[in-house]
């Protein structure tokens, strides 16, 4: 029995221990997704947070300066847009470009430009559709 | 054409149903004649859907610009072997790979134990079949590949495709995957012999005997896949790194680590008789988690760079996971008779703890992994408020992990089974303790400072010297006793025991391999805006921008900056990042420039030409240290799997031969 007793003190460490790496971890990366017009209703602590937002680049918006890409993206429901500038040290994805749906993570700042420490992207409707010029061809018994 | 190719996948769904009908039905009511044609029609699935497979290849090759599937991944500028490459670029053709894998595993295993296991084959032929029918189904009714283009119920053609995902014009990429999906799918062999164990009362191990090979190739296929995932996402995505945590890739390690796991578990079983249950849990959730992760990867549940779209397969998924899960769990609950464990634990200081621990640590990284994965999902349902974790949640629960994992690897194999005296241990790992604590103190002295750097490089120490003391002292041997040179000896040795030496070299592949994720702690990197002619500097890189090129060819547009690199003074030779344009998708794409040597990665990204500055480009410069070893220690670590599977020269002596378990006991009151 004693030897059982042994493991089960090993066993609740190294558990203990995992569990506590996870929730500090949780809690310094844990992100909010929001949306453009939740973000812009947002006040106080609910401002500071981690979040992730997603919208359209807003074409011709994307502009590099140097080690900062600004762009804009836009909630096309409500109108909406927002500023983003990117300060992340990873290249930008490929899929990322004018229109495409691009989905950032950062902090709103006190000037309404939201800093983005990483940016996905990817083009919704790519493979969707035959792209424009050639007749609206569609794949057979397609639900779309 | 498409006709046929569609109404052979018909038939295969049809036949594939008869298969797993007869099997049962022949198994329930011991018919012979059931349980052969049952066999038969697991050939008749892997011809169907090979045929099918067959046409969907040529009318990519062909150009068959009718082919909605043809229009969407392929155009006629692109290389063949890619067009072949798109059979798995898209959703549908990419199920219609799985299907034919299944049905080829199946195949094989039909083919191979034809004339063994009578009890258990029409069980593990059902198994097989049940997943072959829902697959089937796929592609049948959800995500059919056969579908021809029409414009007002009249059958069109257009001029040219819109081409495969650029990104996935990477020879990485062509062949990343079908080696993942050979690690996916091929796990369900071994979970199939261990259901079919379960629903006929076998008594002992013989699933876990025949299903060895199995699990080891489709492990080291599922490595195989992870890894060159992790060089096309260094060397093509442009990310800057070649593991992200991104969901699809979290999903392609769940069942690779549940894998690993349980090929260290099994041998408890094999040799002690112990752990019996979790074997079984162990081997159906990899299943599980394979068959998971493809659920991941294609319904869209948690957002992902590199997800397909999103599409209505889900809950199709979803309706199989619940099915398969609640048929394992109840067979393995209403079979516990069968599975009582023949040993106990004796000692903490024992080979069965390190298991223990192994399996334990392993487990607990792979729900960290799952739940990191699934936080979005769980949090919108639990709170109503979707919340995501990144990268440092990761990092921060697995590092800890992996480097315990490392301990593990160095101790496990030296210590002895059932107890271990401090003497023997401290006799054992004398040599690698202090070359471990060595290599960290000189590190130290000169000037590293990172915790975890500085642990894991002393347990890369202390596990590489364990291993080679293990070869050393048996080879020694044998080279005294046989008169032999010392190399060849190594080769007698390993020779004689593949298993064990295999295994040594699959751990060596590790510590290599975890050389080179170490080196991520010293990353370096700058974001530049050069004008043409000018200079900047990163780490003791001279970077010189000497020009930017354009050009085109059928395939793309692209657009080159050449960088001349020159350190303390000395050129060193140029890298020419690209910028392309593929002109069927309208997708830009970035070529990074690599300069691979041993000690650093110097990686190089030609971002864009700047917007306000005339004439200059901005480059993303980074120094990635040590990258090389990981795909070094990824080779012997292949070669280590490959070692393992030739057979032994010797019998195992130890290996277990009595019949135990309630069967034999109950047979034994009987007499």
């Amino acid at each position: 029995m004693k030897t059982y007793a042994r493991f089960a003190v090993l066993v609740v460490a190294i558990i203990g221990t995992l569990v506590w790496l996870a929730a500090s971890g949780i809690s310094e990366s844990k992100t909010y997704y929001k949306t453009i017009s939740e973000l812009k209703s947002a006040s106080g602590a609910e401002a500071a947070k981690r979040v992730r937002v997603t919208g359209d680049v807003v074409p011709g918006s994307i502009r590099r300066e140097g080690e900062r890409v600004h762009f804009v993206i836009c909630e096309k429901e409500r109108n909406l847009t927002l500023n983003v500038v990117y300060t992340g040290k990873d290249p930008l994805p490929d899929t990322f470009r004018d229109s495409a749906q691009a989905m950032a993570d950062g902090k709103m700042s006190a000037d309404g430009t939201f800093h983005a420490s990483s940016i996905a992207a990817k083009c919704p409707s790519k493979y969707e559709a035959a792209p424009g010029g050639k007749p609206a061809a569609r794949p057979l018994n397609s639900q779309s | 054409m498409e006709t046929l190719g569609a109404f052979s996948l018909l038939l295969a769904l049809c036949v594939a149903a008869y298969a797993f009908l007869s099997s049962v039905a022949g198994a329930l009511a011991n018919k012979p004649f059931l349980k052969v044609s049952g066999e038969r029609a697991v050939y008749g699935v892997f011809l169907l859907t090979t045929l099918a497979s067959g046409i969907l290849v040529a009318m990519l090759m062909t150009s068959d610009f009718r082919m909605a599937y043809v229009v969407s991944r392929s155009n006629r500028a692109m290389p063949l072997v890619y067009k072949f490459a798109a059979w798995w670029g898209g959703q549908e053709g990419s199920l219609l790979l799985w299907s034919w894998l299944l049905s080829c595993f199946s195949a094989v295993v039909v083919w191979t134990s034809r004339n063994k296991f009578r009890q258990m084959m029409p069980w593990v032929i059902a198994v097989l079949m049940f997943t072959q029918v829902f697959f089937c189904i796929l592609n049948v009714f959800v995500e059919p590949p056969f579908q021809v283009l029409t414009v007002s119920k009249g059958v069109t053609s257009v001029p040219d495709g819109q081409g495969l995902n650029p990104l996935l014009q990477y020879w990485l990429m062509a062949i990343h995957p079908p080696a993942l999906y050979l690690g996916y799918v091929g796990f369900i062999v071994p979970f199939a012999f261990a259901m079919a164990s379960l629903i006929t009362r076998q008594p002992g191990e013989a699933w876990i005997h025949t299903t060895r090979k199995w699990s080891l190739i489709t492990w080291g296929f599922q490595s195989m896949g992870i890894m060159l995932g992790q060089g096309w996402a260094y060397a093509v995505l442009g990310w800057g790194g070649y593991w992200g945590w991104d969901p699809v890739e979290n999903a392609s390690l769940l069942p690779w680590i549940t894998a690993t796991a349980f090929l260290h578990s099994v041998m408890m079983q094999e040799k002690k008789g112990m752990m019996k249950v979790w074997n079984m849990v162990l081997v159906s959730a990899t299943f599980l988690l394979c068959i998971f992760g493809t659920f991941l990867t294609r319904s869209g549940v948690v957002s992902s760079v590199h997800a397909f779209a999103q599409s209505s397969l889900g809950a199709w998924f979803l309706g199989f996971l619940v099915i398969a899960t609640s048929f394992t769990a109840w067979l393995i609950l209403t079979r516990l008779d069968y599975l009582k464990s023949e040993a106990q634990l004796e000692s903490v200081l024992s080979r069965e703890s390190s298991f223990l621990f192994n399996n334990l640590i392993l487990l607990a990284s792979c729900f960290a992994v799952l739940w990191g994965t699934m936080f979005p999902v769980i949090t919108e349902y639990v709170m109503g408020e979707k919340i995501t974790v990144g990268a440092p949640f990761f990092n921060k629960v697995n590092i800890p992990i992996g480097l315990f994992l490392l301990l593990l690897t160095g101790v496990g194999p030296l210590i002895a089974w059932r107890r271990s005296s401090w003497e023997s241990l401290k006799r054992a790992f004398r040599w690698p303790t202090l070359g471990g604590l060595a290599l960290a103190a000189v590190l130290l002295a000169f000037g590293v400072r990172h915790f975890y750097a500085l642990v894991s490089f002393g347990l890369c120490a202390f596990v590489a010297i364990t291993v080679v003391m293990e070869f050393w002292k048996g080879s020694r041997a044998i080279a005294l006793k046989n008169n032999m040179n010392l190399l060849r000896a190594m080769v007698e040795l390993t020779h004689r025991n593949t298993r064990r030496y295999g295994g040594y070299l699959v751990h060596m592949g590790i510590v290599i391999m975890f050389i080179g994720y170490t080196g991520a702690a010293f990353n370096k990197d700058t974001t530049k805006e050069v004008k043409i002619g000018d200079r900047f500097t990163l780490g003791s890189y001279d970077l010189h921008v000497k020009q930017v090129n354009d050009g085109e060819n059928d395939n793309y547009v692209w657009q080159r900056a050449t960088i001349a690199i020159f350190k303390h003074g000395a050129f060193l030779g140029e890298l020419s990042p690209e910028r392309r344009v593929y002109k069927a998708s309208e997708q830009p794409t970035s070529e990074v420039a690599i300069r691979r040597r041993l000690n650093e990665d110097l990686y190089l990204n030609f971002a864009s030409m700047s917007q306000q500055t005339e004439r200059a480009a901005i480059i993303q410069a980074y120094i990635f240290p040590l990258v090389s070893w990981i795909w070094i220690g990824f080779y012997v670590l292949m070669a280590g799997t490959m070692v393992c599977l030739i057979p032994s020269k010797v019998k195992l002596a130890y290996a277990k031969t009595e019949v135990v378990g309630v069967y034999a006991r109950e047979t034994a009151k009987a007499k």
